[in-house]
């Protein structure tokens, strides 16, 4: 039996991003989340007859800037275009969209290459409302028009991707990159940003794009490493049973993992594009391009090279900093008060500030200053205090906020030096409590140590420093 | 005193109340007796009074308007000429209409249509079919017919229209008046109910040259609200001129050969047209515009395209009519539909949804724009040559109800000679120029974009010489 | 010349329900035009920009300022199945199909 052939998956995201302007995409209406079904429409995003589309700026701002940060080429001239089908969704019968001259092509986030970004409206909302009891036996939906025609910018990557976890991963970057540039909310529970995969498998060692299928409805990160894995498992058992890929869509669903075809009608990829003729062409000018580009803070990628590289963090430390922007700020901000504290060190304890606020908070809306963190970090590593000192503080801090030093004195927790005779005394103590341990150690098992040290530690409420402890035992044992 | 106000044209009725001989309640009074005893099926909707008094000063000092139907009215039936829309009510008015009422026009009915502007004759209303005042066994044409009706037979002052292959032109021609299609982008299109975007325009239905600037000069300008909408150069001027030295006029072989099918008594009339602007002073050249004959083809797959884009959101949801909504969701859109559109309007939608289909685009639609190119190329070269183009406005006087309707080509071809400007999204203007076996005769005259105040000085010196008597549809009239 | 298939397939994009009858007169009256049509395929068109916009604008963008919107009444006033949720549709991928 020859061996099983070994596949690759080669996956390419399309992420919807909604953009964070006051109005819609094409009219003055106000964009909303959550609030009452249709409040938010007017003539034009009810696709009334007669009414007219007009482009809001800051989408084409937003936009723009987006393809700079992406390192896309933004079209010097670009268009729009209509998308026919019908859906209850979609007031016009017709997506206004960008089609063959989108506003960005080209770029690169991390180790993906950008296909092309485009702007397009969002759709409204069918929300399933059961069986009707005025039209007998029917199921019926409603549409709420609130969220028809926000804008969208739509991200296509290359199919640069080669697993889950990297997928996962790098929308990871790519929402960060957004969210630092201020553009969008991405949220993918809120759906402010929704991501569709393709993908398909090849032999490992071949160049040749297999046929892909496009997975739709995964909106988490979790969900999004799930459907895709769930799917390169899924192919890769059709494939090495000799059954062929079909090019499909496949609906995600969160409950049960699987995946399942969506009903696929004949005509169903015919949208009939064609310019839009309400319309005119987008040009983005110079102007137009710096004043993007002079919105642009540094980028989340560029942030992290820089942690690594001129402050020499460890690559990982760097980018879980960089990619939570707040977190970059306020270590940047602790770094610059100049307290005395090593980067590196600062880096790592962020680490344990982060645990004490708990997940997702911004410590900028702490009671912890940066001043306050930074000259913490400054007293550990001048041995001040010790480390559990330290976390000890931190918990401290984070409940009441002050001065470290000032807490410090209060609870007692200042190290207990080495030319403090105290501490000599008690690891006296500590030899003359356990003289088993103290003979073990004396004789070369150095595991032995880890009670006298314990005593030591207790006794002094974990304010001696553990090196410290160690070189008295070792002393006094006269090693 | 009533047949005396019948007599005066729009311009002359504003300057009149503003001179206090007359009382602008009055006259909206008088013509909405008239609309509302229309016997042509040229309203659809007639105004119990005026919705707003002219402001003081206003330009148009309450000379009121009959509208087109496809132009949403707040509050009022809107309906395009279709069982669609049956009754619909839009919450918003159309900005043409807008400004008219601002400058002192008040809405005075709505108008029959072809449904959605689709047709030459305006037998393609839900409606039924509107009347030629001079003869009332046949149409006004289409589709801005019930405009064309209304005004011809001295039921409204003045009318809005829309053309999109000659929607005003050609009706104007069959019902003896004026109608203007002005540059593309010159009236905003907020607020009009589309047929195709790139190609519909509004423009005014009028007596006489004079009514048709005064109108458009309070209709035009840019607005927020239409994307491609601009503002004109200058400001749209009064006609004056009285001679025609130095006026070249073109007459394009391709449209007035063989090919265009023109009847010998319209052009015994455009013959006559022309003898009378020489003698103004106009030298008559002929001229090319080689892909014209094509224009017709391009226009029959850009057209249709566009239109089942823009008709897809009739789709039973928000508004209109609904039928099988008790079913599934693809029968109520298919039944809607097929309930809902006339048999010119389906026929239509599919030949534009195939245009567009995937493997004929090209063929089809990107075909047909880069006709259009040479089109816009053609009239360019052209007006390098000669200030304006003339030719018939359509092939024939208006024909039999009934004649044409089962045969869409033949029906097309009335637009031959008009669907060429609107592909080069130029304005042309059609005055009566004569009769034919008692039936009018439109004279078209184009000019370059944005040369509308030269081509209404052009069109008004030769109105003034060929003296054309509309009186005989305004005293048969359409009133009971 | 259009065949009848392809007359089904363009009425079923386009949500169109047409009768046997109908679909076969629409298959004649769209062939006939379509020979008329078909003349302008054999023009020689290479290098020709397509023209989709005869006006010469570009870049007609508003403002990002919010204006009024209508009221849920206002909204559903033309509504065929108004609801308290929104626009009341058949649910998609129900029923008959
Ligand atoms: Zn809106």
């Amino acid at each position: 039996m020859a061996a099983e052939t070994e596949y690759e998956p080669v996956i390419g995201l399309e992420i919807h991003v909604q953009l964070k302007t006051r109005t819609k995409m094409f009219c003055g209406c106000e964009l909303s989340f959550g609030d009452p079904p249709n409040t938010h429409t007017c003539p034009r995003c009810l696709g009334l007859p007669g009414t007219l589309p007009v482009i809001n700026a800051q989408a084409v701002h937003y936009g723009i800037m987006i393809g700079l940060a992406l390192g896309s080429q933004i079209a010097a001239r670009s268009q729009f275009h209509r998308k026919n089908y019908f859906y209850p969704d979609l007031p016009k019968g017709y997506q206004i969209s960008q089609y063959d001259v989108p506003l960005c092509s080209g770029g690169r986030l991390g180790e993906v290459r950008i296909h092309r970004v485009h702007l397009e409206e969002d759709a409204a909302k069918l929300v399933h409302a059961g069986s009707s009891g005025r039209i007998h036996g029917a199921e019926r939906s409603a549409v709420d028009f609130n969220r028809g025609g926000t804008p969208l910018a739509e991200i296509v990557t290359e199919p640069d991707l080669r697993s889950a976890e990297a997928a996962r991963e790098w929308l990871t970057l790519l929402r960060t990159t957004l969210r630092a540039i201020g553009v969008s909310d991405v949220n993918m529970e809120e759906g402010s940003l929704r991501c569709d995969a393709n993908v398909s498998l090849r032999p490992v060692g071949s160049s040749e794009l297999g046929t892909k299928t496009e997975l739709k409805n995964m909106n988490s990160f979790r969900f999004l490493a799930q459907g895709i894995r769930a799917e390169v498992e899924r192919q890769t058992e059709l494939l090495r049973s000799g059954r062929p890929v079909q090019q499909e869509t496949l609906h995600f669903d969160p409950a049960s993992g699987s995946l399942t075809p969506l009903r696929s009608k004949e005509e169903a990829h015919d949208y009939r594009y064609f310019p839009e003729p309400d319309l005119v062409p987008l040009e983005a000018t110079a102007e137009m391009i710096d004043a993007a580009r002079a919105q642009l803070p540094e980028l989340p990628s560029a942030r992290a090279e820089r942690f690594a590289g001129a402050l020499g963090l460890p690559a990982e430390r760097a980018r879980e900093l960089a990619f939570r922007p707040e977190l970059g700020d306020f270590f940047e901000v602790a770094l610059a008060a100049d307290a005395g504290a090593e980067p590196a060190a600062l880096a790592n304890w962020m680490q344990t500030l982060v645990e004490r606020l708990g997940d997702g908070a911004d410590p900028a809306s702490s009671l912890v200053t940066p001043q306050a963190f930074a000259s913490l970090v400054a007293m550990v590593s001048e041995k001040a205090i010790s480390r559990d000192a330290g976390r000890e503080v931190i918990e401290l801090l984070v409940a009441e906020g002050g001065d470290p030093g000032t807490i410090v004195e209060r609870e007692g927790l200042g190290a207990i030096s080495a030319d403090d005779d105290s501490l000599s005394a008690v690891v006296a103590a500590a030899l003359a409590a356990d003289p088993a341990a103290a003979e073990q150690v004396r004789s070369g098992n150095m595991k032995a140590m880890g009670p006298l040290v314990g005593y030591v530690m207790r006794e002094t409420k974990g304010r001696a420093d553990g090196g410290e402890i160690n070189r008295l035992i070792r002393e006094q044992l006269g090693l | 005193m009533s047949s005396d106000l019948l007599q005066l044209s729009a311009a002359q009725a504003a300057a009149a109340i503003r001179a206090g001989e007359i009382d602008a309640t009055e006259l909206f009074a008088f013509y909405r007796a008239r609309a509302a005893a229309d016997q042509l099926n040229a309203f659809t909707w007639v105004a119990e009074a005026a919705a707003t008094a002219a402001p003081a000063g206003a330009p148009l000092a309450g000379v009121p308007v009959a509208v087109k139907d496809l132009f949403c009215t707040e509050g009022v039936p809107s309906q395009s000429g279709s069982r669609i829309l049956e009754g619909y009510r839009p919450p918003y008015t159309a900005t043409v209409v807008r400004r008219l009422a601002a400058a002192g026009a008040p809405l005075l009915g709505k108008t029959n249509q072809d449904e959605f502007a689709m047709g030459s004759s305006n037998e393609n209303s839900a409606y039924g079919p509107v009347l030629n005042p001079w003869d009332r066994t046949r149409v006004p044409g289409g589709s801005s017919g019930g405009s064309a009706a209304a005004v011809a037979a001295g039921l409204a002052p003045w009318a809005l229209g829309t053309d999109t292959g000659g929607s005003i032109r050609q009706p104007a021609a069959f019902s003896g008046i004026v109608g203007l299609k002005p540059t593309y982008g010159a009236c905003s299109r907020y607020g009009m109910i589309a047929f195709a975007s790139s190609l519909d325009q509004a423009g005014p239905l009028t007596r006489d040259v004079t009514d048709a600037a005064l109108l458009l000069r309070h209709m035009v300008g840019r607005d927020a609200n239409d994307s491609t909408s601009l503002e004109l150069p200058e400001e749209i001027r009064l006609p004056r001129r009285g001679e025609l030295h130095g006026v070249r006029l073109g007459v394009p072989e391709e449209l007035t050969g063989s090919a265009g099918g023109i009847d010998s008594g319209v052009r015994a009339s455009f013959e006559a047209a022309l003898a009378q602007a020489q003698a103004l002073g106009a030298s008559i050249e002929t001229c090319t515009l080689p892909h014209a004959p094509h224009a017709l083809s391009a226009y029959y797959i850009i057209a249709p395209a566009e239109a089942s884009a823009n008709l897809a959101r009739f789709d039973g949801v928000r508004y209109g009519l609904r039928v099988a909504g008790d079913t599934d969701l693809d029968t109520m859109y298919s039944r809607t539909r097929a309930q809902g559109f006339g048999a010119e309007v389906k026929r239509r939608i599919m030949l534009g949804t195939y245009a567009l289909s995937s493997g004929y685009y090209d063929a089809y639609y990107g075909t047909a724009q880069r006709v259009r190119t040479r089109i816009s190329e053609d009239f360019r070269t052209a007006f390098s040559a000669v200030d304006f183009i003339v030719t018939p406005t359509a092939p024939t006087t208006a024909f039999e109800l009934g004649a044409k309707s089962h045969d869409p080509l033949a029906m097309y071809l009335n637009d031959f000679c008009t669907v060429p400007m609107s592909l080069a999204g130029i304005p042309a203007i059609s005055i009566p120029c004569g009769l034919s076996d008692g039936l009018p005769v439109g004279l078209q005259l184009a000019g370059p974009a944005f040369s509308e105040n030269a081509l209404l000085d052009v069109a008004y010196a030769i109105e003034q010489a060929l003296g054309f008597d509309g009186r005989p549809a305004l005293s048969a009239g359409g009133a009971a | 010349m259009l065949e009848r298939h392809q007359v089904d397939h363009v009425a079923r994009l386009a949500r169109l329900e047409l009768s046997d009858v109908e679909a076969d007169r629409m298959a004649t009256e769209l062939s006939k035009i379509l020979d008329h049509i078909e003349a302008i395929r054999s023009l020689d068109l290479a290098g020709v920009q397509p023209t989709s916009h005869v006006v010469d604008l570009v870049n007609a963008l508003r403002a990002d300022a919010p204006h009024g919107s209508l009221t849920p009444e206002q909204a559903l006033a033309a509504a065929p199945e108004p609801t308290a949720a929104g626009f009341g549709v058949p649910s998609p991928g129900q029923g008959a199909e």
